[in-house]
């Protein structure tokens, strides 16, 4: 038990450090803001004028979408971060001393739910701003925001293994866009996938950033019933389907992100 | 029980064979000078005591715990110094040294009292609350040695503790670690400079390729290169063959000339009346000197003939007299000196 508390206690110290760090360079925060304040923007206006959708408003459509693209993106900053504490060697001396194993990650993974919060937030009001509105309770929208941060939480697991292996913060930002650009881009993000070529439909009908972003839309209520979500069990119960993958992440990469972290050498 | 015990370390990176059978031992309260050029296997070494890096086999023990059975209790019972500073440059000073205090588990009041003294033992209270990223090489490197001494450790480990320290800093660190040494901490350190290991370390052992290949106090490894040597300078080259000539019967071993230094060091002997005797059989030489004086090896012509690399250095003095002293440390061995060496020089000296 004490060590129960001990791993609380060191994951605690760990986080403190990292949202220290935001505080520090206020920098990193507002470029990580700017980048979605401006895509709901490009979209909104862009876009939104040449995608018409029957029964709802393109921005209403796009705001989920963002969301999910946007903190999935958020999450390698856990990766980069990482890899440029393995680099400057400090995760040598935080495995030379007597602390929990699970903590660095801990802590850096909760430090990020820190991050995306912020992000969301400044989209949130941005969103509001062009247009955007959640259309059913308060509660719903919390439910909404709370598995887009659970999401992106479990991705950011994935992304400590991938710091962890490659020691160099901009392999991290570089490998992870070639991956997220087409996960978060073949799906319903920004369009529906209605007329996407077959191939490309049914991975984005099983693509959990289409069950994320979906689940969300619902819980807005940005959807109409003009606009109905395809007709595979993803789709149907996006919910239930997002929190599978969440879970099933986070087994996988939990422990193996803990192992690589015991082993793992700096310089 | 001995404070560090290892045996039979051996570490293999796919080809590169970094440690190939290290033994060594530090006596609780004394400190251990591991000594070697680039490459030798010291910072291996280190990252296997501190828990960072596995063996492929042999053993490590501190305070009788084995580093991989029980990683949590060394972890407690030792600090680290690595080979690069490892502070985080978006904190403070202070917050810095707390952080690493939390996470030895002491108490936030404790964390905060012992970084405060660490800085101002450091010098760095006046920057105690600025970032580190502000902080100049040789600050951070004082912090982050602050940053193992915050539990105050019983096993200190330092690899290469005073590498980027003006002179003035790197005493203050030699004050400092006698200070450490005088409140019961065991420390092994790994330098570069001889100097360092000459004033600091009880013991030392030196490593090439991995192997220990020698090992002794810091007299015990002076007495194995040889004795003394007299060494001459000269106004005019061309005095040298005539110098070379007189000196002769002094000599226990082939001196070295240096045409371009216009030097001459010629091992030999005994003391000071060696140096007098020579002096008096240059009267009437008309040989000028420029320089002269009797020299005893200090712990750099050990580093350099123990491993052989004096031939790498440029040429000159150092590199000649290195080459040819190989000849006197056979000697110094077989007149039965006491350092445990095993080596190839020393092999050498024993077969004789
Ligand atoms: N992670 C690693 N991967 C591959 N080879 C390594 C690794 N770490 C060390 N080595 C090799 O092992 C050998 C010993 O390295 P080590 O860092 O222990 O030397 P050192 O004595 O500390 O040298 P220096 O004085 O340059 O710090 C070297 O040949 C080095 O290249
Ligand atoms: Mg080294």
């Amino acid at each position: 038990m004490t060590t129960l508390a001990q791993a609380v206690g060191d994951g605690a110290v760990i986080t403190k450090r990292n949202l220290l760090k935001i505080k520090r360079v206020p920098e990193l925060l507002v470029f990580a803001t700017l980048s979605p304040i401006m895509f709901v923007l490009l979209f909104a206006f862009i876009f939104g004028s040449a995608i018409p959708l029957p029964g709802v408003d393109y921005k209403e459509f796009l705001m989920a979408g963002i969301f999910t693209q946007t903190v999935v993106f958020g999450s390698t900053i856990t990766g980069a971060s990482l890899a440029e504490d393995l680099q400057k060697g400090l995760i040598d001396r935080f495995r030379s001393l007597p602390m929990a194993r699970s903590a660095v990650l801990v802590g850096r993974t909760n430090a990020d739910i820190g991050n995306n919060i912020v992000t969301m937030f400044v989209m949130a009001v941005t969103g509001l701003l062009v247009g955007w509105r959640i259309r059913t309770s308060v509660l719903d929208a919390l439910a909404a925001f709370g598995l887009l941060l659970l999401f992106a939480y479990a991705i950011s697991w994935l992304m400590a293994l991938v710091g962890l292996s490659v020691n160099s913060p901009e392999v991290v930002q570089n490998a992870s866009f070639i991956i997220i650009f087409p996960l978060t881009f073949i799906a319903n993000t920004f369009v529906p996938t209605d007329n996407f070529p077959p191939a490309l439909k049914a991975f984005a009908d099983w693509n959990p950033v289409s069950s994320v972003t979906l689940a969300a839309r619902e819980l807005f209520g940005n959807t109409s019933p003009a606009l109905p979500p395809p007709d595979v069990w993803p789709a149907q119960h996006p919910v239930v389907y997002s929190l599978i993958w969440i879970v099933g992440i986070l087994v996988i990469f939990v422990p193996l992100s803990v192992r690589k972290y015991e082993s793992v050498a700096g310089r | 029980m001995a404070a560090v015990e290892v045996e039979g370390l051996v570490k293999k990176f796919k080809a590169t064979t970094a440690l190939a059978g290290v033994d060594l031992a530090v006596p609780e309260g004394t400190v251990l000078g591991l000594l070697g050029p680039n490459g030798a296997g010291k910072t291996t070494v280190v990252r296997i005591l501190s828990t960072l890096l596995r063996a492929d086999s042999g053993t490590a023990r501190i305070f009788g715990k084995d580093v991989i059975a029980h990683p949590n209790d060394v972890r407690s019972m030792i600090g680290l110094t690595g080979q690069y500073a490892a502070v985080d440059e978006y904190l403070t000073g202070q917050e810095n040294l707390e952080m690493i205090g939390r996470l030895y588990h002491l108490t936030r009041s404790d964390a905060r009292q012992r970084a405060t003294t660490l800085l101002e033992r450091f010098d760095l209270a006046d920057a105690a609350d600025r970032i580190a990223k502000t902080y100049s090489g040789g600050m951070r490197r004082r912090l982050d040695i602050a940053a193992s001494l915050i539990a105050r450790p019983r096993v200190l480990f330092l690899d290469e503790p005073t590498t980027g320290l003006d002179p003035r800093s790197r005493i203050g660190m030699w004050e400092f670690i006698g200070s450490l040494v005088a409140e019961g901490t065991t420390i092994l350190l790994t330098t570069q400079y001889l100097e360092e290991a000459d004033r600091l370390a009880d013991g030392i052992v030196v490593i090439d390729h991995g192997k220990v290949i020698a090992r002794g106090t810091s007299d015990q490894l002076k007495s194995q290169v040889g004795g003394h040597r007299l060494e001459f300078t000269v106004s005019d080259a061309a005095d040298l063959p005539i110098l070379r000539e007189r000196v002769a019967p002094l000599a226990v071993d082939d001196p070295v000339v240096d045409e371009q230094a216009r030097s001459l060091s010629v091992p030999v002997r005994g003391g000071a009346e060696v140096l007098r005797d020579a002096l008096r059989r240059l009267d009437d030489s008309g040989v000028t000197l420029v320089d002269v004086g009797l020299r005893r090896p200090d712990l750099d012509d050990v580093f350099l003939i123990l491993t052989g690399h004096a031939s790498e250095t440029s040429p000159g003095g150092a590199s000649s007299g290195g080459a040819s002293s190989g000849g006197a440390s056979s000697d110094g061995a077989s007149d039965g000196g006491a350092p445990v060496a095993t080596g190839r020089h020393a092999l050498k000296g024993a077969d004789q």
